[in-house]
């Protein structure tokens, strides 16, 4: 079942094909979207249990053997990301069928929707570099697309500095394989990890440099994420969840596998470099969230700290580090997700993202107010939910490398993340509904009134905070499977041992 | 010969950066353009420049004749240049609904 390798970007595909065709029916259009995400979302089940059984999935398209010509292959890890993705696609189409902050219904939204997920599941099972710069600039051009779809000065503008900053990314990546090309000779995964374990890692060291730049670009690392706050809190609700819970990751993969697969050989002080990258980027995101009163833009930064501490588990190098990357990851993306389309939510019920004029919906809707604290402990890290077993993780493996400064920021960011959290608490549930103000918004006072056509928002969040518990309680299964496709990676071989301390 | 192309690109680099640093719209598209035409210089130069034999086999022979050129960069760039001419369409239909939305081509002062 090799072609099963094939789906996470032929089914995406074919479903913005097709709803590109029905562009005049918009029921239509919408049935066959969320038919698609469904078909994906199978697909990448019987993905993963295929990988779990048989171990990596490869195909060689055109029949050109592997060097040569453009290999597809999904390990575990590549799965399991194309699984998440999957997850998150459907979840927010199926919110955009709400009432709540829905992207507005443009003709090409859904095609776009679909390529965008081509372009992500295409970089989570390519086994080429240069076929990873391709879908690449595909979701990047597909998501250009969503932020621009609104068509207000804001977006425009949000879109032009997404375009510049994102472009400069891609452009760095294709001078980064072209050095990478001079110096190995090779493309494909497989053979540059094996020119790299060969090779004086000296003659390709400083090139492998310069994609590493672009993947930071791609992730919003410090001090290179300005392009993300600067476009982020100009999405409507789902496709923001879209984004925030995948664009950045796309980026946070490509360095894992670059760092812990293929050039695994690296020097320790290129991992060293991530790790103090991280730091800050843990640091000056979560103040940033700390700063601002907008829930976008809250959110916003928040994924800039989170991928602080993606990086963190990169730059600590070994198999248990990049095994607790991916848990925390997986943990990551679905409860941001959630408090994305929770945002979006309570912008339907307060009618505003401005926290100051939100309030009483503890009392009004007890139940939003239960999802959002399962998702917002989790993204805090308190037992027993998801984020709790993925900063164990983490911060177990930092301190036994003794890496006590990393430890310490991940844990202080926990705290100012926690701030923030409390601060939407406080604000959005928990006190009362400040008096209506009739120079903002004219529809903002009556929306507590009549929230109908929530269901699927509810749908939405329910799913994503069943999951977030789901993992929570149960998650010794994907820890043991992530450990062992972390045993497939190449850093298995280089560091298989944790606390191998600063040798390199 | 590869010197040549290594300053054309370095030339190409500086120029669109430049470029791009002087906050007008029309400025940022063509300093892009530059540099994506740049990279491809310097992708095309990446394979190393040989004068001689082409990489295809002859009708009957079972091995190309060596030195022959690298093709794999000069499929890199054929690809490269699609994509780089389709975010440049895409660049324009943008700016030009920056500008006539926003009334400005000054990319920073604007909110």
């Amino acid at each position: 079942m090799s072609s099963l390798v094939l789906t996470p970007v032929l089914v995406p595909l074919g479903t913005a094909l097709l709803t590109a065709a029905l562009v005049g029916q918009p029921r239509a259009q919408r049935l066959t979207a969320l038919l698609g995400t469904g078909a994906l979302l199978g697909c990448a089940g019987a993905l993963l249990r295929e990988v779990q059984r048989m171990g990596p999935v490869r195909t060689h398209l055109g029949a050109w053997p592997a060097p040569f010509g453009i290999e597809l292959v999904a390990d575990g890890l590549g799965a399991a990301m194309v699984l998440l993705m999957a997850i998150v696609g459907a979840v927010t189409l199926l919110f955009q069928q709400s009432c709540a902050d829905p992207a507005p219904a443009r003709p090409g939204l859904l095609p776009l929707f679909s390529v965008l997920l081509a372009g992500v599941g295409g970089t989570f099972v390519t086994g080429d570099l240069f076929n990873l710069y391709v879908w690449f600039e595909v979701l990047l051009l597909a998501a250009l697309g969503l932020l621009a779809l609104g068509g207000q000065v804001r977006q425009l503008d949000a879109t032009l500095k997404y375009f510049v900053l994102n472009t400069l990314g891609t452009l760095l990546l294709l001078v980064g394989i072209g050095y990478l090309y001079a110096a190995t000779g090779h493309l494909n995964f497989g053979a540059l990890r094996e020119a790299a374990g060969r090779g004086e890692a000296a003659s390709w060291l400083p090139f492998l440099v310069v994609p590493l730049l672009a993947f930071l670009v791609k992730a919003g690392a410090f001090p290179l994420f300005a392009w993300l706050p600067a476009s982020y809190h100009t999405l409507p609700g789902p496709l923001l969840a879209l984004f925030a819970g995948l664009l950045t990751k796309v980026g946070v993969y490509a360095i894992l596998r670059t760092l812990s697969d293929v050039f695994a050989a690296s020097p320790r002080v290129i991992y060293e470099c991530v790790g103090w990258l991280a730091v800050p980027t843990m640091i000056v995101g979560a103040l940033g969230a700390a700063y601002h009163w907008d829930l976008r833009r809250i959110l916003a930064f928040h994924v800039i700290s989170q991928i602080g501490y993606l990086l963190l588990g990169v730059g600590l190098g070994t198999m248990a580090g990049a095994s607790a990357t991916v848990f925390y990851l997986g943990h990551n993306v679905l409860a941001k997700t959630n408090l994305v389309l929770i945002a979006a939510i309570v912008f339907r019920l307060g009618g505003s993202y401005d926290l100051r004029r939100c309030g009483g919906l503890y009392k009004a809707r007890p139940l939003l107010a239960v999802m959002f604290l399962i998702s917002a402990f989790a993204m805090v890290g308190a037992p027993p939910l998801s984020g709790f077993w993925a900063k164990l993780m983490l911060i177990r493996e930092t301190l036994l490398l003794e890496r006590g400064v990393w430890a310490a920021a991940a844990l202080t960011t926990g705290f100012l993340t926690l701030y923030s959290m409390s601060k939407i608490w406080l604000e959005a549930f928990w006190k009362e509904r400040p008096p209506r103000d009739e120079s903002h918004g004219s529809e903002a006072g009556h929306a507590l009134e009549r929230p109908e056509g929530l269901g699927c928002a509810y749908a939405a969040v329910g799913i994503l905070a069943g999951l977030t518990v789901a993992l929570g309680l149960f998650p010794e299964p994907v820890v043991s499977f992530l450990d062992r496709s972390a045993g497939q990676l190449g850093v298995a071989r280089v560091h298989p041992s944790p606390g191998f301390g600063g040798a390199p | 010969m590869e010197l040549l192309f290594a300053l054309t690109a370095g030339v190409l680099y500086a120029s669109g950066l430049y470029l791009m640093l002087r906050r007008r719209l029309a400025q940022l598209i063509i300093g892009l353009g530059l540099l994506t035409n740049g990279t491809n210089i310097l992708i095309f130069t990446s394979g190393g420049l040989t004068r001689t034999n082409a990489p295809v086999l002859a009708a009957d022979a079972l091995e190309t004749t060596e030195p022959f050129a690298d093709p794999v960069p000069q499929a890199l760039i054929l690809t490269a240049i699609v994509i780089g001419f389709g975010v440049l369409a895409f660049s324009l239909v943008l700016a030009h609904q920056v500008h006539r939305s926003s009334g400005t081509d000054d990319v920073g002062d604007r909110q």
